[in-house]
């Protein structure tokens, strides 16, 4: 029995007409994708070309100056390396030891659960109150002043949560059975991770230390907040001296800037030639971000495919 | 057995037996130390409401809490000094409005189409973009509101601002698309692919079974999604410190410039405030209001995604 010819049509127009509906969503949702790209592309090639003039080797070596000309970032990156070096010497232990804590000592307790909850609530703590914690905290009731040690240490606790869930994830991903042959052979709980599950969950660890510094590098209001000076044209002192011990660590305790700081001062100028200089150190900014996340994502990729347990 | 074998064998034993006793130790001290660094996020927590009570019980034993709740002036660092905190909650709500509004419908296509309709390989180039996106440093994205976007938006609407919370709103939504996507797609990529096969044999198209089927199949972590969304928005400083301006005044237009609690506390940090000072105290109280905020929106968002993760 067959249906009339008119309900047959119906039907196949009904159809057609649904899988239009199908093309047109793909195309909306290519589209969607579309803008995204389009706003990173824009917003490099905008900045690129407002500040290519500026991107010359003097750039990077040059203080910062009144005369837009012959302003430079050497303070800003110096102390944007310094500061890394603080915060990676800070969160990398912390945050490895609390995920290994986590991941294979924790017991089932409601400590535990606090701690892990705890974690999961920081992460989503805005970053301009970590600069409120180290305002208050460190710079007034510690008296570490607004230096070097103090930004590295807020950045820390900023990206802590980032290396800790890192670090699970990677170590959840070992199999149980490479524990149990450890135990089997005699080896104790701290052996068979220093041993074994550290070394083979290290390129995890490794892509979540990565993606934790590249936010930290950009950050700018908890740096703001714990009222870092935007106008810098000095170096912090050498870590390196020429009197013994050769070793000063001095410059943990200077003034400094960073490169986002040095970026929003230009930026909040009127005079357009400060504009270019905010672009000029944002293309770098971005492009130090940008290669630190493609190496994480390569990290990734890479131990997807090597790794069959 | 003769007594000297007998002791020969007993030596190493107990010796053997001593190295266990201080393996023992030091695993235990190496399990402490481990814990330690766990419990140390803990404080990090005690650490900002220690600081946050502190300084905003000293400026509420100032301003009394019924004014900073419902004065509609927001002049903390002038000689006729008000604290109305609705003055910046206003900014921070329209310009979180104007981010959802971008974020929202673009995120979650995004995620349905990379969740149901996306090849692998598409997925596989689409992926790190979004990670990008996410990735760009906010005082950089603040510039571009503020050069690029504020510009373009003034050629079409002549009458706009240098400074408005339209064009920090319009990045900031961009800025979270990932956030959306990502939590969304997530959430429809745990719906059991027996629903989308039993909608499949029913003769349903792609688009009907995301719509219908997969959508409501994952509501809550698509809720889950766009709640962290806001989160980020309201926690967001940079991009509305650099392009919304920073004056505090009670708005609902997004045309207008103002200041966000976010932006206030970097204006002031910005300038020369004694230390102990009301203006002082006032960006712990604005901090608090945050915190506050956040936490209930971040609580929320964890509630709904672990929901629908216990569901299948």
């Amino acid at each position: 029995m067959s249906l009339p010819a008119e309900e047959i049509a119906a039907i196949r127009a009904n159809i057609a007409s649904r899988k239009i509906r199908d093309l047109i969503f793909t195309g909306i949702g290519i589209l969607c994708l579309g803008i995204a790209m389009m706003t990173i592309a824009a917003l490099f090639v905008d900045m690129l070309v407002t500040g290519w003039e500026r991107l010359r080797p003097e750039f990077f070596t040059e203080f910062p100056s009144r005369r837009a000309g012959q302003a430079g970032i050497l303070s800003a990156w110096v102390g944007s390396v310094l500061v890394m070096l603080v915060t990676a010497a800070v969160a990398v232990p912390l945050g490895v030891a609390a995920g290994i804590w986590l991941e294979e000592y924790a017991p089932k307790h409601w400590i535990t659960d606090v701690i892990e909850i705890n974690i999961n609530n920081l992460a989503g703590v805005p970053s301009i109150i970590y600069g409120l914690l180290a305002l208050g905290l460190f710079v007034y009731t510690f008296g570490l002043g607004q230096s070097v040690r103090t930004a590295g240490l807020t950045l820390a606790l900023l990206i802590l949560p980032v290396v800790i869930v890192a670090t699970r994830e990677a170590i959840r991903s070992i199999p149980q059975m490479i524990r149990e042959a450890a135990y089997a052979l005699g080896a104790t709980k701290w052996q068979t991770v220093k041993d074994h599950i550290l070394p083979y969950s290290m390129p995890g660890i490794l892509t979540g230390i990565i993606i934790g510094l590249s936010r930290a590098i950009g950050e700018t209001a908890p740096i703001i907040t714990i009222g870092a000076l935007t106008f810098i044209a000095f170096l912090p002192p050498a870590p390196i001296t020429d009197v013994a011990p050769y070793v000063s660590f001095e410059w943990l305790k200077a003034p400094f800037t960073v490169m986002p700081i040095q970026i929003f001062n230009w930026t909040s100028r009127p005079d357009p030639n400060f504009h270019q200089n905010a672009a000029a150190a944002g293309v770098i900014l971005v492009a130090m971000t940008l290669s630190m996340n493609a190496l994480a994502i390569w990290l990734r990729y890479r131990l997807r495919k090597n790794i069959k347990w | 057995m003769t007594p000297s074998v007998a002791a020969s064998a007993a030596r190493p034993v107990s010796d053997r037996l001593a190295k266990r006793a201080s393996r023992h130790v030091k695993e235990r001290i190496i399990e402490a130390i481990l814990f330690a660094a766990a419990a140390i996020s803990v404080f990090v927590t005690l650490g900002i409401l220690y600081v946050l009570l502190k300084e905003s019980f000293v400026f509420f034993s100032q301003v009394p809490l019924w004014d900073f709740l419902t004065d509609t002036q927001w002049t903390p660092l002038f000689d006729d000094a008000h604290f109305g905190i609705i003055v910046l909650l206003s900014g921070t709500a329209v310009s979180s409005f104007v981010a959802l509004l971008v974020a929202v419908p673009i995120g979650t296509v995004i995620a349905i189409f990379l969740s149901e309709f996306a090849s692998p390989r598409t997925r596989e180039i689409a992926k790190p973009i979004l990670e990008v996106l996410s990735g760009i440093p906010t005082v950089v994205f603040g510039f571009f509101a503020l050069l690029f976007v504020t510009p373009i938006l003034q050629w079409f609407i002549p009458s706009l601002p240098g400074f408005s919370l339209l064009a920090a709103g319009l990045v900031m939504g961009i800025m979270i698309i990932p956030i959306v996507s990502s939590i969304s797609e997530d959430a429809m990529r745990a719906v059991p692919m027996a629903l989308r096969e039993g909608s499949y044999a029913m003769g349903a198209t792609r688009l009907q079974t995301a719509l219908k089927v997969v959508f409501p199949a994952a509501i809550s972590g698509i809720g889950a999604a766009y709640i962290l969304g806001i989160a980020r928005a309201v926690g967001e400083t940079m991009i509305l410190a650099i392009a919304a301006g920073m004056q505090p005044q009670l708005v609902w237009n997004p045309m207008e410039p103002a200041a966000t609690i976010t932006s206030f506390i970097v204006q002031v940090a910005l300038g020369d405030l004694p230390h102990g000072s009301v203006g002082y105290n006032t960006i712990f109280a604005a901090g608090l209001t945050l915190m506050l905020f956040t936490l209930v929106f971040n609580m929320l968002g964890f509630w709904l995604q672990r929901r629908y993760r216990e569901r299948y």
